[in-house]
C-alpha cells in the first residue's frame, strides 16, 4: 500500500477529491449515520493536504518525526478516512466498517488501529490544542516539521481554540498551520445566527497569526496558501478557507439539515452520486458496497 | 549543567516541594521529560525545576484546557509530559484529560498540588474534594496519592518509568514524615505500614500519618490496628486490602476528599467484590469546605486521628 506520492496536476487532485466525495457519501450511507455536510466542505482541502503537503506513506508512522495533520472537527472523519484510503494509508475495504461494532473506523477519529489518525477528536476545540502540542514538541526537539489542524467555523466558538491561538503566537510556531473550513454553517443554523464570528480574519490577526483567506474549493488557491505557509518564518498561519457546506451535492449545499448525524436513503445516495458524476448504473456498486472492494475506485 | 541533588523531606517539606525537587533530581537520568505550568509554578513546586532546567519548562498561561490537550500532542514526540497545576484547576480540563490524554493513551502525567481541605484559607473555591473520584472514573488513568515527601520522590520516578496517563496528588502543608529512606514504589501496590489484627485503617495522602497516630491511640485501648498506605488508588491493590481484612474483619478508610468516590469508593468496591466486611469512612461528608487554617478545618470536618479512632470503634461494634 506504500505508493510513492509525487507532485500531482490540479486536474488529478480534483479527480481524487471527486472520488473522495463519492466514497464519503457511500460510507455515510452504509453506516446509516454520519455528517455529510462538513465532510464535503472539507474534501478539497484534505485532498491537497494529503497528496501535496503531507505525502505520507504507511512506513512514516513508525517514526515520530513525520509531518502531522489533526482533524479537529472530528465529525468530518468520513472525508478524512476516504482521502487517507485513496492515499494508500488505509485498506479501501475498511471504509465499509465506518461506525460499526468491532471495526476500525470509529464514528469520530480515534488513535489506535488507524495510524494516520494522529489524535482522538470529536469534542470540538481539543484537536487544535493537540496539534499545537505536536508543533511545540517538534520545536522542543529541534525538528522543522509542519503541523496542520483543520477546524470548523462553529468550532471557533470554543474558548479552548483561543487559548491555543494565543499560545501558538506566543511561541512563534511558524510551522503550525490552522485550516478553517469556513462553510458558514454549524449544527443547527448559520454561525451568524448562533454566535457571530466576524470579523474573523481580524480576530486572528490581532492574536498574532498570519492570515490567508482563500476559496477552499479552488485547488490552485489551496496549493498557493500552503506554499505561503511554508515560507512563513515568524508566526503561525491560519488559512481561512471559504467553503460551501455540502459542496458538490446540490441538494445538500448550504442546508443546515445535512450537517448530521443523518441517514441517507437509497435515493439520497443515488441523487448525491449523480451530482458527483456517477450515473444510476455506476451507483449500484456504491449501494451494494462493492466499490469498497476495488483498490482504487 | 546538572543540578546538585536536592534535599527532599528536610525541614518540613510539603509534598509539592518534594515533587518539584524530585523533578530536578530525575532530570538527568530521564533527559526527555518536560514540565508544563499554568502560572502556578510557585505553588506546585515546579519552580525548582524551572530554575535548573528552563529549556524543559513550558509556561502555558492560565489556560488549563489548552495545557492538557497540548501535553497530549507533545507526548507524541517521544517525551513524557508533566502537566502541573492546582487540583481544582485541573478539573477545568477533565474532558481534555479524558479525550486528548486518556482515550489516546498519551504519556502525560498530571500532578496537582492543593488537594482537599489542606488548601486552607483560600476557601472552598480552591479546595479540591472531588479529584480522586473523577480521575478514578476515567478508563486507563492511574491515580496516585502518596503520603510522605520521600514517597512523592519514589512515585515521581515510578510515573516516569510507566508509559501512560497518570494523575497524582501532592500537598500544600508541611508534610509529616513517615519514611526514613525513600520507600520502594510500584504503581498498583500498596503497603502495610503497621501490622495489627483487630481493624484495618487504610489511608492516603496526608491522612496516612493521621491513621498511624490513630493506631497508636487505639493500641493504648488494646485495639490492634493494621495501617495500609493506599498511595495507589488506581490500579487498586485488592490483594493487600483483602489479606489484611481476612485477618481483621473491619475497615476504616481515611482521606482528605469527599467520602464519595475516592479512597472510600475504592475500598468499598474492593470489599464488596471479594472480602465483605464492615467499613466506616473518614473524609469530608459530601459538603464544600470553607476558609480556615488546615488544622482548624481538619478538626471541624473530622480529618483527625481522633475521628479515625471514633470510626474504628464504630466499625468494631459492627463486626
Ligand atoms: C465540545 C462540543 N460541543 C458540541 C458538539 C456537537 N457538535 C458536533 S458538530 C457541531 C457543529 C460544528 O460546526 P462546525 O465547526 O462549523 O463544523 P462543520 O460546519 O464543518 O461541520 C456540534 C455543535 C461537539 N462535537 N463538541
Ligand atoms: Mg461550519
Amino acid at each position: 500500500m506504500d505508493l510513492p506520492q509525487t507532485e500531482l496536476a490540479v486536474a488529478d487532485l480534483e479527480k481524487r477529491a471527486l472520488q473522495a466525495r463519492r466514497l464519503s457519501l457511500a460510507m455515510i450511507y452504509h453506516a446509516a449515520s454520519g455528517h455529510p455536510g462538513g465532510s464535503l466542505s472539507a474534501i478539497d482541502l484534505l485532498t491537497v493536504l494529503y497528496f501535496q503537503e503531507l505525502k505520507l506513506t504507511n512506513a512514516a508512522f513508525s517514526n515520530w518525526k513525520r509531518p502531522r495533520f489533526v482533524l479537529s472537527k472530528g465529525h468530518a472523519c468520513p472525508a478524512h478516512y476516504a482521502v487517507a484510503a485513496l492515499a494508500g494509508l488505509l485498506p479501501m475495504r475498511e471504509l465499509n466498517g465506518l461506525r460499526k461494532i468491532n471495526r476500525a473506523l470509529q464514528g469520530h477519529p480515534h488513535v489506535g488501529a488507524t495510524p494516520f489518525v494522529e489524535a482522538s477528536t470529536g469534542s470540538l476545540g481539543q484537536g487544535f490544542s493537540i496539534a499545537l502540542g505536536m508543533a511545540m514538541g517538534f520545536r522542543h526537539r529541534g525538528e522543522n516539521l509542519p503541523v496542520y489542524a483543520m477546524l470548523g467555523d462553529g468550532e471557533l466558538q470554543e474558548g479552548q481554540v483561543w487559548e491555543t491561538a494565543m499560545c501558538a503566537a506566543h511561541y512563534r510556531l511558524n510551522r503550525f498551520c490552522a485550516v478553517i473550513d469556513y462553510n458558514k454553517l454549524q449544527s443547527d443554523a448559520r454561525n451568524s445566527e448562533i454566535m457571530a464570528l466576524e470579523p474573523l480574519a481580524d480576530k486572528w490577526r490581532s492574536f498574532g497569526w498570519a492570515v490567508n483567506e482563500i476559496n477552499g474549493h479552488d485547488v490552485p488557491a489551496i496549493q498557493q496558501a500552503f506554499k505561503t505557509f511554508a515560507a512563513e518564518t515568524e508566526r503561525p498561519t491560519v488559512i481561512i478557507a471559504h467553503t460551501v457546506k455540502g459542496k458538490g451535492v446540490g441538494y445538500m449545499e448550504d442546508v443546515p439539515a445535512w450537517h448530521g448525524s443523518v441517514r441517507l436513503s437509497d435515493d439520497n445516495l443515488i441523487d448525491a452520486l449523480a451530482a458527483c458524476g456517477v450515473d444510476r448504473q455506476g451507483a449500484a456498486a456504491y449501494l451494494s458496497g462493492a466499490v469498497f472492494e476495488e483498490a482504487q475506485p | 549543567m546538572n543540578a546538585t541533588p536536592q534535599l527532599i523531606g528536610s525541614s518540613g517539606d510539603s509534598l509539592r516541594e518534594a515533587f518539584g525537587k524530585s523533578l530536578v533530581d530525575l532530570a538527568t537520568r530521564y533527559p526527555d521529560f518536560v514540565v508544563l505550568d499554568g502560572d502556578v509554578a510557585g505553588g506546585t513546586g515546579t519552580h525548582h525545576f524551572r530554575k535548573h532546567y528552563p529549556a524543559r519548562f513550558y509556561q502555558c498561561g492560565i489556560a488549563e484546557q489548552n495545557m492538557v490537550s497540548m501535553a497530549a500532542g507533545m507526548a507524541t514526540c517521544a517525551m513524557p509530559v508533566f502537566v502541573t497545576t492546582f487540583a481544582v484547576f485541573s478539573l477545568r480540563a477533565v474532558e481534555q484529560v479524558r479525550l486528548s490524554v486518556a482515550y489516546a493513551r498519551r504519556n502525560v502525567k498530571i500532578v496537582a498540588s492543593h488537594p482537599g481541605l489542606d488548601v486552607g484559607p483560600d476557601g472552598a473555591s480552591a479546595q479540591c474534594l472531588e479529584d480522586l473520584a473523577i480521575y478514578r472514573a476515567i478508563p486507563g488513568m492511574v491515580v496516585l496519592s502518596p503520603a510522605d515527601p520521600l514517597e512523592v520522590a519514589a512515585a515521581t520516578e515510578a510515573m516516569l518509568r510507566y508509559d501512560g496517563p497518570v494523575y497524582m496528588r501532592s500537598g500544600r502543608s508541611p508534610a509529616q514524615r513517615i519514611f526514613e529512606t525513600t520507600p520502594p514504589f510500584e504503581i498498583g501496590k500498596n503497603r502495610v505500614l503497621r501490622t495489627g489484627s483487630d481493624v484495618t485503617l487504610i489511608a492516603c495522602g496526608k491522612m496516612t500519618a493521621q491513621a498511624l497516630a490513630a493506631a497508636d491511640t487505639l493500641a493504648k485501648a488494646s485495639i490492634s490496628a493494621e495501617v495500609i498506605n493506599a498511595a495507589s488508588l488506581k490500579p487498586f491493590d485488592h490483594a493487600c486490602l483483602r489479606t489484611s481484612v481476612a485477618k481483621t474483619g473491619a475497615v476504616v478508610s481515611a482521606e482528605d476528599h469527599n467520602v464519595i468516590g475516592g479512597l472510600a469508593g475504592a475500598v468499598a468496591e474492593s470489599l464488596a467484590g471479594g472480602q465483605p466486611a464492615p467499613l466506616e469512612t473518614v473524609g469530608v461528608r459530601d459538603t464544600f469546605g470553607e476558609s480556615g487554617e488546615p488544622d482548624q478545618l481538619n478538626q471541624k470536618y473530622g480529618l483527625t486521628p481522633a475521628a479515625i479512632v471514633a470510626a474504628a470503634e464504630r466499625v468494631l461494634a459492627r463486626k
